[in-house]
């Protein structure tokens, strides 16, 4: 077998990179993270002609090789790394037909550190448009390389691409230019000191704090005296190269480009002075993220419900037919179930992924940035932390991933930590249940009782959020780039392809990363319910049976149903919790359901269903049966269980405390670290009780 | 008077004239802010910030407190 060519796809954001790199790989590509940082990492493998196959990383976007973030630091640090098992054979620069000029900064770059270089010049259908004509065979002599024009849009060019990568041993890896002579004392000393190093290479270590591996560290120690150069001195330098490197492209381009602007036509002004207007822009963007809202709310709630009723299905089917025992038990109940429980996020995320692959892939997402960074940023977030926000009131797991758009890792970090805070769909059965059983009937300007209470625990999870968001800006300690230039790239209609794979990737990513955490926990929880010790567990039939001979066939299960519970681990745990949340005005059988809405929220529900006996005799009544025995469950000294204040108590308590493993699973997932979600997990639960024992003794 | 990209009113055009200004992040220089280069204002968010620009032929957007340190020439 023939050694795989390595290639970097290497670009400015906004340029088509990631279209191109799906063009080469297609299907055969897969995301992961750069080790210790949560940069997505993408590779593919592509067959090249003469049955060659080539790895292709697609790298993040980078405007230079100056990084100021952990995204463009990735760019660096493998092109600087020759001993990284990723060092590429070929470097392919994506560049925008639009954007030539700028886009060259980053390609001479590359060139001078004499790495085989191939120029990408994409979106060339959109060159009649924009009225550009480019003299191809100039340019290719003047920056030695070699030129693929391509259209990912029409599909063109990119067997041409897939032919110049196999022959990369063919192209010149001569510099642009010169860098050195923006101050050639300088630069001689540091070659004399160094004789075998490229000297561009030292110049980008010296600018950079890059993080070299421990043996490259060492050759490169003594760079520290070079460095005696003052912050502003070297600031000053790379002014001075990047204004040289300019200089050079423009004098390229004057003959090599020609762009006649009677021809040139330009959609994005026209859209802008819509888009981004002061008022008009605003409405619109709401308009947009209640259409986002609808989606993941309403209409996910289909393919949600079809699925969660599929497991139910298969689990009934497995425990019927499967001879029973543990391992039956454990299957229908404990995988099957978990595995239910993951699936039923597919259509939820697939839904907010599809938008915002469509806001994205279009050049949309930038304007919101525009929009509402002023607002945003008060709070330590961005403008792009708007969509988590609003997602978050449907389900916090896509919200989460949904985060990782945002460019600095400080902002998207706190977007994490304070998105479980808004009111996901989960919360809303705990939620209506409570509301109908202790909020009194009555209106207030026309609006009853009982919805204002729920609209204000929607508006209490948003302020909380962002209240949160504003602690957690000036707490948390972390390096971030403290500046603000986005660029807004002209629209464009948003590429099929692209969308639909964005949705596979963010599915897969939850799937497999996520859902391996929950499987485990879910069948942990299982098991806490399902097995208990001593006889009063395992023995359970025979109590009830002999403590209540009178009762029908249903109701004598809906009774061993509850009495098994209430002995189970899960029972157990719930009665020894109960000292703690006595003064938050439970009992241990809500401690049960504490317990277990760790699975989901919704699940709360279901667990006071069973442990108030009204499992199966529920299935042809409706809600009001639970209702109803919850109104009457009383105290041993008799008084009510569920009162204005227990149950304002217990609708806080779910407003706060963080009861998902499924978010914690995800933001671990995202953080790459266990202590982000820990910390979410202590600090909300926390809060949730001290607010939640407030409320009752205030109310009681 | 010192003018900045700051001062620009919508639709108006300027020069840059200096960006030595250690408050500019070099992103924006890469981005072609640099002396000599044109520089317009298209749109702005309410209060003025952030301003949406051409510089250049680059469509960008910056913040105020970047914008009051690059020197330019108002042309019309």
């Amino acid at each position: 077998m023939s050694k795989q060519i390595n290639v970097a796809l290497i670009g400015n954001p906004n340029t088509g990179k990631t279209s191109v790199f799906n063009a080469l790989t297609g299907l055969n590509q897969k995301v992961g993270n750069y080790p210790g940082i949560t940069v997505d990492k993408k590779e593919g493998v592509c067959k090249l002609p003469r049955g060659v196959k080539a790895h292709i990383i697609d790298l993040p976007g980078t405007y230079s090789l100056n990084a100021s973030s952990l995204d463009e630091n990735v760019v660096i640090e493998l092109l600087l790394n020759k001993n990284d098992k990723d060092f590429p054979d070929v470097a392919v620069v994506v560049s925008d037909v639009e954007n030539l000029k700028r886009n060259l900064l980053l390609f001479t770059q590359i060139k001078d550190l004499e790495i085989p270089t191939i120029l990408v010049i994409n979106m060339s259908d959109r060159m009649d448009y924009k009225g550009i004509s480019l003299d191809i065979e100039y340019l290719e002599k003047e920056l030695n390389t070699k030129i693929a024009l391509v259209s990912t849009r029409k599909n063109t060019g990119i067997s041409e691409l897939k032919t110049l990568i196999a022959d990369y041993k063919k192209l010149s890896t001569k510099g642009c230019l010169n860098a050195s002579e923006i101050d050639k004392a300088y630069f001689e000393n540091l070659q004399n000191a160094f004789p075998d190093q490229l000297l561009y290479k030292l110049w980008l270590v010296i600018t950079q704090d890059v993080n070299f591996g421990t043996v490259e560290r060492q050759e490169f120690d003594s760079l520290e005296d070079f460095k005696t150069k003052s912050k502003a001195d070297l600031k000053r330098l790379q002014q001075k190269e990047t204004i040289k490197r300019y200089q050079f492209i423009n004098n390229v381009l004057k003959k090599g480009q020609t762009i006649d602007l009677k021809n040139a036509k330009d959609l994005r002004i026209k859209l802008d002075r819509i888009l981004t207007h002061k008022v008009w822009g605003y409405v619109i963007f709401f308009a947009i993220l209640l259409l986002m809202f609808q989606a993941v709310y309403n209409w996910a709630a289909y393919p949600t419900d079809l699925i969660d009723e599929g497991f139910a299905t298969l689990a009934d089917w497995v425990k019927n037919t499967l001879p029973e025992g543990v391992f039956t038990n454990l299957l229908a109940e404990g995988i099957i179930a978990g595995i239910g429980g993951i699936m039923v996020f597919i259509p939820p995320i697939a839904f907010l992924f599809f938008f915002i692959a469509l806001l994205e892939e279009s050049g949309y997402m930038s304007r919101v940035v525009f929009l509402m960074d002023r607002v945003m940023r008060r709070f330590g977030l961005s403008g792009k932390s708007v969509v988590p926000l609003i997602s978050g009131n449907a389900c916090a797991i896509p919200a989460v991933m949904a985060a990782r758009n945002i460019e600095s890792w400080k902002e998207r970090l706190i977007t994490i930590l304070v998105t479980p805070f808004t009111t996901c769909s989960a919360r809303l059965p705990v939620y209506v249940i409570i509301i109908a059983l202790v909020i009194p009937d009555g209106r207030f300007l026309g609006l009853s009782y009982q919805a204002l209470t729920l609209m204000s625990l929607y508006i209490i999870g948003f302020l909380t959020a962002i209240f949160s968001a504003y602690i957690l800006n000036k707490v948390l300690k972390i390096k971030s780039k403290s500046y603000f230039v986005v660029e807004m790239p002209s629209y464009k209609f948003p590429l099929l392809k692209n969308v639909g794979l964005t949705v596979l990737e963010k599915t897969k990513t939850f799937v497999f990363e996520a859902g391996k955490i929950i499987l485990a926990i879910s069948i942990v929880l299982w098991f806490l319910a399902s097995y208990g010790p001593g006889e009063r567990f395992n023995d359970a039939e025979n109590i009830v049976k002999t403590e209540s001979p009178q009762l029908s066939e249903d109701e004598l299960n809906d009774k061993i149903a509850a009495h098994k519970l209430e002995y189970s681990y899960i029972g157990i745990i719930g009665k020894t919790i109960e000292p703690v949340i006595k003064p938050l005005g439970y009992d241990w059988k809500i401690g049960i359901g504490l317990v277990t809405s760790f699975a989901a929220r919704e699940v709360f529900v279901g667990t006071l269903a069973t442990i108030y006996s009204v499992g199966s005799a529920n299935d042809n009544e409706d809600e009001d049966t639970i209702k109803n025995k919850m109104a009457a469950e009383v105290h041993k000294d008799g008084t009510k269980v569920f009162t204005l204040a227990s149950g304002i108590s217990l609708l806080l308590f779910y407003a706060f405390a963080m009861q998902c493993m499924s978010t914690l699973a995800i933001v671990k997932r995202e953080t790459n670290s266990w202590k982000w979600p820990m910390l979410q997990l202590i600090t909300m639960s926390v809060f949730a009780y001290i607010v939640a024992l407030l409320a009752f003794q205030f109310l009681k | 008077m010192q003018h900045t990209i700051a001062h620009l009113k919508r639709g108006q055009k300027g020069i840059i004239k200096d960006v030595s200004s250690v408050h500019i992040p070099l992103k924006l220089l890469e981005m072609g802010c640099l002396p000599g280069n044109s520089v317009e204002l298209l749109h702005v968010a309410p209060f003025s910030d952030p301003m949406y620009l051409n510089i250049n032929g680059s469509h960008l957007a910056i913040r105020k407190e970047t914008a009051v340190h690059i020197l330019i020439d108002i042309v019309i």
